[in-house]
């Protein structure tokens, strides 16, 4: 746990990703991203990008062999596809955030739940507007495996894994500094069938300073 | 089950092809040792590929063995794993880059080092990529086939030596046209301060489609509902 020194007073931008909603924005080198958990529990699903160049993006297994462990913290360097320094998390009153649970899709609801859940909404969803919007050339294929940022996916010693409750609460946050330009694309988690966000998704605020 | 192929790869070679839904892929750990890194996609669709998260959360599993199934990011199955006398399968620690084999092995040139000039997972994952179209944007999580990586209640992994015996063997068995791109260079958090070649055999095998009792659809509920969204692709598709 590490608390920020950053006043949100002082925060040059400041959004609120209203529930099961996505967000795309560009944090420039040397800037600060604050991820807020607003009413405790949700889980933020997060990609970044190069904002130079989108194939050179947020890795999850480059980051889990990088710091040789699987949740993220402060310290955590987050590693791009091409071997550089995306961010680094600076501040964390939550403790752990995983990178290993992915993002939930219509069509993994299928495999996961019901074959029923088709319907519902979901993070891929959600991924892929974001990314059309931030360019259009963007496709499905800029899609890779993201962080979950306040979602807690412990992994036993024999190798088990679970989605246990949250271990976020209520004004707890995150923040990252930026070491390159970069786009962040969220997509605010809308699913409803597991305790990722409590089965109640709430709002989350970004701010960057 | 007849045999359609039969090749040695060298440690730290590459192969890529297709395997319709069906045929069985079977590799052998010739002398103990070896780690085969391998991505996996719709050999038809191939924006469809494997999905680490997916495949682990689908199962519950933070590794992979007989009779788990290897998941696409589109809610199908791309494979079952058929046979496995290792029982510990790596598939989120990656795969080593140029950087990584120069700061860990040191410098090495071509002109005295000729075919023993190291190579790395990544370079070889891009270069069987690009014969089928693909190129960085389809680098995802990848296999680690015969590499054990434990995690402690904290999250700190550790790479277990030894894991693999000689003539250890994974077959999979796969449930969908599939394009398999793979490489045998060594796990990146391999201890061993040689970098060394550990040959693979692999094998492709005529087989069938699983009956709805097979062991990796019967051990979670999740396996079956995959495997029927494979069907109805299937059917609309052929």
């Amino acid at each position: 746990m590490t608390e920020s020194t950053l006043d949100p007073a002082n925060a040059s931008y400041r959004h609120v990703i209203p529930a099961g909603d996505w967000w795309v924005h560009e944090i420039k080198r040397g800037e600060t991203l604050r991820i807020l958990d607003l009413e405790g529990n949700q889980a933020a699903d997060t990609l970044f990008y190069s904002a130079a160049d989108p194939t050179d993006r947020y890795s999850a297994d480059g980051t889990i062999q990088a710091q040789q462990a699987l949740y993220l913290t402060t310290g955590t360097k987050l590693m791009s596809t091409e071997g550089n320094v995306l961010l680094e998390i600076t501040a964390d009153t939550c403790g752990r955030h995983d990178t290993l649970g992915g993002a939930c899709s219509r069509e993994s609801n299928t495999m996961r739940y019901a074959h029923d859940k088709e319907c519902m909404h979901a993070c891929r969803d959600s991924f892929i507007r974001g990314a059309q919007e931030w360019k259009v050339e963007l496709t499905k294929r800029d899609i890779a495996c993201n962080i979950n940022f306040f979602m807690n996916v412990p992994v036993s010693p024999e190798g088990g894994l679970t989605f246990a409750d949250g271990i976020s609460a209520p004004g707890r946050y995150v923040e990252m500094k930026a070491a390159m330009d970069v786009v962040c694309l969220i997509s605010n988690c809308p699913q409803l069938n597991n305790p990722c966000n409590g089965w109640n998704p709430t709002p989350v605020e970004v701010l960057i300073f | 089950m007849s045999l359609l192929l039969e090749r040695t790869l060298t440690g730290a070679g590459m192969w890529s092809g297709v395997v319709s839904r069906g045929k069985r892929l079977r590799l052998t750990d010739i002398e103990g040792g070896a780690n085969v890194g391998m991505l996996l996609y719709n050999a038809l669709e191939r924006h469809e590929r494997y999905n680490m998260p997916d495949t682990l959360k689908g199962q519950h599993i933070f590794y992979l063995r007989a009779p788990y199934c290897l998941h696409s990011d589109m809610g199908r199955l791309l494979a079952s794993i058929t046979e496995d006398t290792v029982g510990w399968h790596d598939t989120v620690c990656g795969h080593s880059n140029a950087a990584g084999v120069l700061a860990k092995y040191g410098d090495h040139d071509y002109q005295h080092a000729r075919n023993e000039w190291y190579r790395n997972a990544r370079d070889c994952f891009l270069i069987e990529l690009a014969k089928w179209g693909l190129g960085k944007k389809d680098l995802v999580p990848n296999l680690n086939w015969f590499s054990k990586v434990v995690a402690d209640e904290a999250g700190k992994l550790s790479f277990v030596p030894g894991h693999s015996k000689a003539g250890a063997v994974v077959e999979l068995r796969f449930e969908i046209d599939t394009l398999v791109v793979l490489n045998t260079c060594q796990h990146p958090f391999d201890p061993d301060p040689e970098y060394r070649s550990h040959p693979v055999k692999l094998e492709i095998l005529e087989g069938d489609a699983p009956a709805l009792d097979d062991p990796s659809l019967t051990i979670r509920p999740e396996n079956l509902r995959a495997w029927e969204n494979n069907e109805t692709y299937h059917a609309l598709r052929f």
